[in-house]
């Protein structure tokens, strides 16, 4: 009984630290979909740039991504946080140096996706932009990337929650994110309740709707191929049979299925 | 208890004494860092690749063979350790098992980590071997044990090198997360060694340009293995 009681005792501190966790875990979520927005554009801007068959964007994206890559993300964040502001570049929170030491980590490992799945696009597709004469512009907008973002998606998917379980490091440059209020529950509960009860499951369910909302953007961007049902028809509860034989090929399920793999 | 909240020095403010990169203290403080790469760094990876190896090809097998109920718990177990941070997990048995010397936590969080990675991959493999391969060893009437060892672990393992191998790379640039369990891994001691003298620039640095030298290499000759092994198949 001894045990049951001082779980209940860790409830109640849990109810007065209710607030400060919240605030911790909004933060995460902040810091993580800050992060994968600048993740995200650096991730194209650079695949766009490897993907390029001229040697002089090829060759300095292909750097910055391998050294990116290469290097750690807490040797990065670190870089950040004590030497970009010996170069006059002092940055005042905490959550701005989280925010790019994320995005330039994770945007690299999101460029070579971005470049892989340029290069996967037909190649008939590229040649008929050319025969079109469409400009550089119009034919990444229109033709190639709406393509390429069906088949980015998986990859940058995985990056997202690799992302997410990164975030949890950046307490360190003094940000009170969820897993700094985590290890203030801890000192009046205990490990086991704080880290893992609370903040794994939080973690962890966090990263299930990523995993989802992405799954959901997947749908979409295929079913604008014409390939795959809409999401309304994968969400309702009428008969499958007819739409999954007017749509044939793939028909990505909403649950089970893949589960996230590496970033290799 | 060691309490790791004040785990940082204020940031400099601006110009501190001196150039921004000194060479003379780059190369004094050159042998400390690699001496951490090699006796922590490399250690963690290897042991956690090791028990990651064996351990996500168990979890493989048994999500494959337990009744379904069995294997649709082991199978979430790992899916939750995979999306879940290794320094929350590194933070519950750091304060879980007080007893416990950190770089040991770091070997079974890191082995245990990558394993729900690497049974993926084993997963692949193994559902690659054709299936009258499978039918084969029926009518052979092998036992269960025989088959796996002998027919299908033998054939799923040749295309699973390569990933592993990239795992392998994975977990070794997340080794600096063990710095929150204050283990003296390679970012640690480079980042004592810039509060002490409060010249961040060089120990940082050095700390990352090995990260690079060490694992750029090893993701070229993975990808060679990678191209080989397509064509050889």
């Amino acid at each position: 009984m001894d045990w049951l009681d001082q779980q209940q005792q860790y409830f109640e501190t849990l109810q007065n630290f209710g607030p400060r966790l919240w605030d911790g875990f909004v933060l995460t979520v902040q810091l993580t979909l800050v992060g994968a927005a600048l993740a995200f554009v650096i991730a194209v801007i650079l695949g766009l740039m490897a993907g390029s068959p001229n040697l002089w964007l090829r060759g300095p994206a292909r750097v910055i991504i391998e050294f990116f890559r290469g290097t750690s993300l807490l040797v990065q964040l670190f870089w950040v946080y004590y030497v970009l502001p010996l170069f006059g570049l002092t940055l005042e929170s905490s959550f701005t140096v989280g925010v790019i030491a994320l995005g330039v980590n994770y945007g690299a490992y999101g460029a070579e996706a971005v470049r892989a799945s340029l290069t996967s696009v037909s190649s008939g597709q590229w040649e008929a932009t050319v025969a079109l004469s469409m400009s550089w512009p119009h034919k990444i907008r229109r033709i190639i990337f709406p393509q390429a973002w069906a088949l980015m998606i998986p990859s940058l998917a995985n990056l997202l929650v690799h992302l997410l379980k990164g975030s949890a490091v950046v307490y360190i440059v003094g940000l009170n994110d969820f897993n700094f209020e985590l290890d203030q529950l801890r000192r009046v509960t205990d490990a086991w309740f704080a880290y893992a009860f609370i903040g794994l499951i939080a973690y962890f369910l966090f990263a299930l709707v990523l995993t989802q909302g992405m799954r959901l953007l997947e749908i979409r961007a295929k079913h604008r191929l014409g390939q795959g049902p809409t999401i309304r028809e994968i969400l309702s509860p009428a008969p499958k049979m007819p739409i999954a034989s007017a749509h044939p090929g793939s028909t990505p399920s909403l649950f089970g299925g893949k589960t996230p793999g590496g970033q290799g | 208890m060691i309490t790791l909240t004040p785990l940082l020095t204020a940031q400099p403010a601006g110009d501190s004494s001196g150039p921004i990169w000194n060479w003379e203290f780059a190369v004094e403080i050159f042998p400390e860092i690699l001496t951490a790469f090699i006796q922590v760094t490399l250690l963690v990876t290897v042991v956690g690749t090791i028990i990651a190896a064996i351990l996500g090809l168990v979890i493989a097998i048994l999500i494959r063979v337990l009744p379904t109920p069995l294997a649709l718990i082991v199978r979430w177990a790992a899916n939750f350790i995979r999306m879940t941070p290794i320094v929350v997990q590194l933070l519950v048995l750091y304060y879980g098992f007080t007893w416990m010397d950190p770089l040991l936590i770091g070997f079974i969080v890191f082995g245990i980590h990558y394993a729900t990675y690497m049974s993926e991959v084993y997963r692949a493999g193994i559902e690659s071997v054709p299936k009258g391969q499978w039918e084969a060893t029926k009518a052979l009437s092998m036992s269960a044990g025989r088959t796996w060892r002998r027919v299908v672990i033998p054939q799923a393992l040749r295309s699973t090198i390569p990933s592993l191998g990239n795992y392998a790379i994975s977990m070794f640039k997340d080794t600096p997360f063990l710095f929150v369990i204050s283990v003296a891994e390679m970012v640690r001691v480079a980042q004592t060694i810039g509060a002490q003298t409060f010249r961040y620039t060089e120990a940082i640095t050095i700390a990352g340009l090995i990260f690079l030298a060490a694992s750029y290499p090893t993701a070229l000759l993975i990808n060679r293995l990678e191209k080989r092994l397509a064509y050889a198949n």
